[in-house]
């Protein structure tokens, strides 16, 4: 298989993060769920990637799968997780665990189910830093209340010994942050980190977020639903589909050439305010495939408006993941390049832009 | 938090008022709607072959003729403040918390329940501690190893113990124990722990077992299900992100929160249980709290009754409270709402 790697890395180099043909399967009762179905991708420190799909697309999954905190009785993982040049995924689990939170954080969804609810905002930070550093709790309090005060929570001294509820949801996003941030990690991975908050607040996090990677240069993975934080932050975008990866390429060529019908519906979807407000939302119809029953052939076509064009293909071969134009821009879709090129110029960009 | 304490000590006080109300109301309001006559209840204390002369006298004397509250009045009053008898040879001084004396034995009740409640006390300490250290182990492991062996044989094993009453794993235990091993007390014997703690716990152990397997069981299933709950919670994923052993996310993190619905649990058995374990002090004849109130519901002796009653409804309400404020220690978002 041909490795898949981000548009901009620099192919003599070994990238900092590059996972090869992840697949994370759950056999379940009703049978084999592929929540991460080959996934490959790459990545710097200093850069970002977005993931962008459904609920259900897998998103989530692979994030965990390279913390290796999926579920490990009842999944089976394979393919290789490359980080700094250590191989993850044959990793004993001791060692992943020791890089966890040391050298790869998460920042989770919703900061209040996400945090214990009995210990205080300091005591959880000081957990996390504590288990990579052997430092009394007073030097480890000391750095909670700096982190703390870094992402921006006033009087850091006094609300460090508040529990999570005592804060508001922003404040708790920040403290998760902080937690993530607090033994430096070269890698982090936020999963939807700005959805549980107020429009208003989101706008602040993602700001914080992106002062943060470009101060500790760490590789940021965004999982989001929403375009509208992969296009703030995103170099590359990663769009996800049924446990595959069906584009991607860097943020700049997914929004203004994507080439995929699903990445299509996605921006369609999108509210814009240079629309008039009588337009109408595009959604794609139908709904995320269950990851038990794939469709055969590629997985979106029963939701593809173009799937005719294929001459049966659709129904019965998957299609690779394959370069398209010239800036390392990659699709997994039977359509011919130059139809599908055609389709976005003439049909779905005048569309989305309004009749201006 | 100081409003809190005095509204569930409040609390507590009305429900103890409650509760006495309708004991009493139960011995001596509830009678005379099925018929009964002031002479009746003097009957229960002077006989009922005495003559209808001499039950007048005593249904006088004892204050029958008086209005219900009165009577309530002066049976609450005596727990508060003490009261006389006067026998007409001598007046007898009840000194607070006074239940009256025993038709049969004569004795204050308040004494018999004094004495038997270190056998009751010894009884429950000792198992609750059994059940609780293994029904949350046993749960916490089952709820691990989901669909496991061992998962299913504890369930099993768990369904079976709730299931049995003490007094058939009681005689199970006492026949290959101590009959045929001879390796436990036979039962009917109660050392106190100041005189021996060697055969205190020698005299209870299979007692403790009898009751605490009962307990343990039901610990287990309900450990297991808490722990299933937090394990999937969001707060456990992000303590395995932040690199914590297993064994610390297991603790702090899961059972820490899975452990506070079972403190509730914990502290109302335990409270329950110090009014009496009666099938379990039956089958061993302990004398205890449980063990005293069968004999006097077998004899009707009244005083004794609402005594042990009320003794057991305190501690009831006592183990409840301490459980609120313990909730309040122990679970944060309580403390401060």
């Amino acid at each position: 298989m041909n490795t898949v790697i981000s548009p901009r890395q620099d192919p003599t180099k070994t990238p900092f993060l590059e996972l090869r043909d992840l697949k994370i399967h759950f056999p379940t009762d009703d049978g084999l769920v592929k929540s991460v179905d080959g996934l490959s991708f790459s990545l710097e420190r200093g850069k970002t990637l977005g993931i962008v799909g459904e609920s259900g697309s897998g998103k989530s999954v692979s994030s965990l799968g390279i913390l290796g905190i999926y579920h490990r009785r009842n999944a089976t993982m394979s393919g290789e997780i490359w980080l700094d040049g250590q191989e993850l995924v044959s990793a004993s689990q001791d060692t992943v665990r020791g890089l966890r939170g040391k050298r790869m954080a998460m920042i989770f969804q919703d900061p209040l189910s996400a945090m214990h609810p009995y210990y205080t905002v300091g005591a959880q930070i000081i957990e996390a830093y504590r288990v990579h550093n052997k430092v009394s709790k007073k030097v480890a309090r000391k750095h909670a209340i700096d982190l703390l005060a870094r992402v921006g929570i006033p009087q850091p001294d006094k609300r460090v010994d508040d529990y999570p509820h005592q804060f508001s949801g922003g404040m708790r996003q920040r403290a998760m942050i902080a937690m993530a941030l607090s033994c430096d990690p070269e890698l982090l991975i936020a999963d939807e980190p700005t959805t549980a908050l107020d429009v208003t607040v989101q706008a602040q996090i993602l700001d914080l977020m992106r002062d943060l990677q470009r101060e500790f240069n760490s590789a940021l993975i965004i999982i989001t639903h929403d375009l509208g934080v992969t296009a703030e932050l995103a170099d590359d975008v990663l769009v996800m589909y049924g446990g595959k990866c069906i584009e991607y390429g860097t943020a700049t060529e997914i929004f203004e050439n994507p080439e995929h019908p699903y990445t299509w519906g996605l921006l369609g979807s999108m509210p814009r305010l240079d629309q008039a407000v009588t337009e109408r939302l595009l959604p794609i119809k139908g709904t995320p495939p269950s990851l038990i029953n794939v469709p055969p052939g590629c997985a979106f076509h029963p939701r593809c408006a173009y799937a005719e064009q294929t001459g049966g293909l659709d129904r019965t071969v998957v299609p690779e993941l394959q370069l398209t134009g010239t800036s390392g821009h990659r699709v997994r879709c039977h359509l011919p390049a130059h139809t599908r090129q055609e389709i976005w110029r003439n049909e779905i960009k005048p569309n989305l832009e309004g009749v201006a | 938090m100081v409003t809190y304490i005095i509204r569930r000590t409040l609390g507590a006080l009305l429900i103890l008022f409650v509760v006495s109300l309708a004991t009493f109301l139960i011995f001596f309001g509830l009678p005379r709607l099925a018929g009964a006559t002031p002479e009746t209840f003097a009957a229960r204390y002077v006989g009922k072959t005495a003559d209808a002369q001499t039950q007048q006298m005593y249904a006088e004397k004892l204050g029958f003729y008086d209005p219900l509250y009165e009577q309530y009045g002066r049976w609450i009053g005596a727990v508060f403040t003490g009261t006389e008898y006067d026998y007409g040879t001598g007046v007898e001084q009840c000194e607070a918390p006074c239940f009256g004396y025993s038709f049969r034995t004569n004795q204050p009740v308040w004494e018999d329940l004094l004495d038997r409640l270190p056998v009751t006390g010894s009884l429950a300490l000792g198992a609750s501690i059994i059940w609780l250290l293994t029904g949350v182990a046993v749960g916490v492991l089952s709820a691990l190893r989901r669909g496991s062996f061992f998962d299913r044989a504890a369930m099993t094993g768990a369904l079976a113990g709730v299931s049995l009453p003490p007094y058939f794993t009681g005689l199970m235990f006492l026949y290959f124990f101590s009959y045929k091993m001879g390796v436990t007390a036979p039962g009917a014997s109660y050392t106190p722990f100041a005189d021996d703690p060697a055969e205190w716990a020698y005299n209870l152990i299979l007692p403790w077992i009898t009751l605490a397997l009962l307990n343990a069981a039901a610990y287990a299933r309900f450990t297991r299900a808490g722990m299933l709950d937090t394990m999937g919670e969001d707060f456990v994923r992000t303590a395995r992100a932040k690199g914590l052993t297993e064994g610390v996310v297991v603790t702090k993190h899961g059972l820490r929160a899975a452990l506070t619905p079972i403190i509730t649990i914990f502290g109302m058995d335990v409270g329950l249980l110090l009014g009496g374990a009666i099938l379990t002090e039956s089958t061993f004849s302990l004398k205890g709290l449980g063990y005293f109130a069968i004999d006097a519901i077998g004899k009707q002796d009244f005083p004794q009754i609402m005594g042990v009653t009320m003794f057991a409804a305190f501690f009831v309400v006592v183990a409840n409270l301490i459980v609120d404020l313990l909730y309040a220690v122990v679970d944060p978002r309580v403390r401060l709402s």
